[in-house]
């Protein structure tokens, strides 16, 4: 990239250091600390208010607008959850959906990626115009709704979420970049050795990728984890239900929790509702922020390299 | 005689050529195969989910019924053809303009107010000098990305209800009874859109332009500061520049999704009082295909956006490559 780098050399005025800072810099300095610090606390505020709020009893819930720390604890809501059970269930399908939609992803992804980053594969570029098109081009919702449901049969089956979305372009060409960087010598090499392209994938090419093998699964996981349309789209068995759609059908459509007679409330008297809520948007976020710091400088490097076009 | 001579050898030549070809496709195979093998399952995808849900679109142009075969697929290609029939109701209906005016503004207020919101927070972040709280910032402004949308739905819902939401409530303090109900009223469903929008990818989207700007050479700053150049001078003549390219290229990208709203979010943000700003094209295409069974109108009304939109990218490319940008492809 070229710089446009002409000033005008007239308007040269000395400085003593090259880190003079006046007290105007100074100002904008402290400004942009103060920015930061409050665009970095409207991120986490809201989960904070609501891990807080899931612990809290109903009455202060109604009567405090706002609070981080609640007055009184109470477990009333995740009590509730245990033993209602649509939570744990809607948890452990998308763990299944997750873990294996993950795995299918990283699967296909690769697999196309290793071929598509080798310059002398005949055809290459008719087969990475082959994915672009994918890219820019859909058959829009009714045919694939269509394809999944009356001619592959997959409805109220796991491979309905699992197969429409096995790759994703963007995420397939981020491997694709990050295997053309490794130096074809470490390959040579092998291939010397008497080593064919299979072995020489899985041996070398694969253990060397760490960083974007990680990232990109994070990138995969984390949309099976979140995805909710699909899941609405084809499973309407209950049994199969998974977070995002308990979730969304406890916080937006059902009064479940108020006309659950089943249960004792306690001394308040109040069924836990909207701490029940909460409590539920609590469990569906953690697994993810639990797993997210440990691949969080991963992930900036992939994002990084998938920025390298190729 | 010399002229017959000539078109044997060229015909020789081209048999050669043609055999050559076919020679180094059967080399590359034999000597690759694995590589071919390897890309089947990939291909196989692309085939079954994307290539033929395309052949798909011929339903736009026919009357579809399910009845109209005994299997699906003869009732999709098997329908009486209609032409434009579909795409005449589309755009002569009493939806289209106020779909195309609710699409638009919305997807336009995310252009105007969601694209930039990461390069200036980009560019704040790149000023900091202190390493560990820059860390900890990216840290936590990263995390809203990582969310599902149906949770940022329900952290909005438990914000912003009226009747027990915590910004309601500080919203009601500053403006009384007048409170903006962001959550019903029509005139404010783009903000609320674009207001999730900032709130979950400002952060993440960062990343991007902090790799661009993290590459930038120090010592074109040490010598446009030799030169006098003050804070701002900086970062118009050297930080912008720098990161140009990735903005164009995040600008094309963005400029492609125009008329594609994300269903997800506002199926969930949608309700009876917001109606009149909320139905846009992609909740059409669900509300008339997949609950209304109108398969040729919704495949139609899809195909009109898929085509707009990819006309767009192609268009925003071109331009961009006019500017002596790389563009996207």
């Amino acid at each position: 990239m070229t710089m446009p780098f002409t000033h005008k050399k007239d308007e040269v005025r000395a400085t003593g250091t090259l880190e003079a800072r006046t007290p105007g810099d100074q100002a904008v300095q402290v400004l942009l600390y103060v920015i930061i610090a409050l665009v970095a606390l409207a991120c986490v505020l809201p989960f904070i208010y609501v891990v807080a709020g899931s612990f809290a009893t109903e009455r202060e819930l109604t009567e405090r607008p706002f609070f981080l720390i609640p007055q009184d604890v109470s477990l009333n809501a995740y009590q509730y959850i245990l033993k209602q059970g649509d939570v744990f269930r809607g948890l452990k399908n998308s763990v299944i959906v997750t873990v294996i939609g993950t795995l299918i992803n990283m699967f296909v992804s690769c697999t196309i990626a290793y071929p598509l980053s080798r310059p002398y594969l005949k055809g290459r570029n008719g087969f990475i115009n082959m994915v672009i098109v994918t890219m820019l081009f859909t058959g829009g919702m009714v045919p694939a709704y269509i394809m999944v449901v009356n001619v592959l049969h997959l409805g109220n089956t796991y491979w309905a979420l699992w197969l429409p979305t096995a790759m994703s372009a963007f995420n397939m060409i981020i491997i694709k970049n990050y295997f053309q960087g490794i130096p074809m010598e470490l390959e040579e090499a092998a291939i010397i050795d008497g080593s064919n392209d299979l072995i020489t994938f899985v041996r070398i090419i694969l253990p060397l990728s760490a960083p974007v093998l990680a990232s990109v699964s994070l990138f995969y996981a984390v949309s099976h984890w979140n995805s909710y349309f699909n899941a609405m789209l084809y499973i309407n068995n209950s049994d199969m239900e998974v977070i995002t759609i308990v979730l969304r059908r406890l916080v937006f459509l059902t009064t479940q929790v108020a006309e659950d007679s089943t249960f004792d409330w306690g001394a308040a008297g109040m069924p836990p509702i909207k701490a029940v809520k909460m409590a539920t948007t609590v469990l569906s976020t953690l697994p993810i922020l639990c797993i997210y710091p440990f691949v969080q400088k991963f992930f900036t490097q992939g994002v990084m390299v998938g920025s390298v076009k190729g | 005689m010399a002229q017959t001579a000539a078109v044997k050898q060229s015909k020789a030549n081209a048999r050669a050529q043609k055999q050559l070809g076919h020679n180094t496709w059967r080399k590359a195979f034999m000597q690759h195969y694995w590589l071919y093998i390897m890309m089947l399952p990939a291909l196989l995808y692309m085939i079954i989910f994307n290539y033929l849900p395309m052949t798909g679109l011929y339903m736009a142009f026919t009357d579809f019924s399910p009845f109209n075969g005994d299997t699906i697929l003869e009732s999709v290609f098997g329908s009486p053809f209609a032409g434009l029939k579909y795409f005449k109701k589309l755009f002569t209906g009493p939806d289209f303009w106020t779909l195309f005016r609710n699409t638009l503004s919305i997807s336009l207020a995310n252009l105007f107010f969601a694209f930039p919101a990461p390069i200036i927070l980009a560019l704040i972040l790149n000023e900091l000098r202190c390493k560990w709280f820059k860390r900890t910032a990216q840290t936590l402004v990263y995390i809203p990305h990582f969310v599902s949308i149906v949770i940022v739905a329900a952290l909005t819902f438990q914000m912003f209800s009226t009747t027990d939401g915590a910004i309601y409530h500080v919203l009601t303090q500053i403006f009384g009874a007048n409170a903006p109900d962001l959550l019903s009223d029509p005139k404010l469903f783009p903000t609320l859109i674009v207001g999730q929008n900032i709130w979950k990818e400002t952060g993440y989207g960062t990343i991007i332009y902090l790799a661009a700007l993290s590459s930038v050479d120090v010592q074109l700053y040490e010598a446009a500061k030799i030169d006098g150049a003050g804070r701002w001078q900086l970062m118009w003549h050297v930080t912008l520049p720098a990161i140009r390219g990735t903005i164009v290229l995040m600008l094309i990208m963005k400029v492609g999704q125009l008329l594609n709203t994300s269903y997800e979010q506002i199926f969930l943000m949608q309700n009876s009082m917001n109606r009149a700003a909320s139905d846009v094209f992609d909740t059409y295409v669900y509300t008339k295909g997949i609950t209304g069974g109108q398969y040729s109108l919704a495949t139609a009304t899809g195909l009109f956006k898929s085509t707009i939109s990819m006309l767009m990218v192609v268009t925003a490319n071109k331009i961009a490559k006019l500017f002596g940008e790389s563009g996207l492809y």
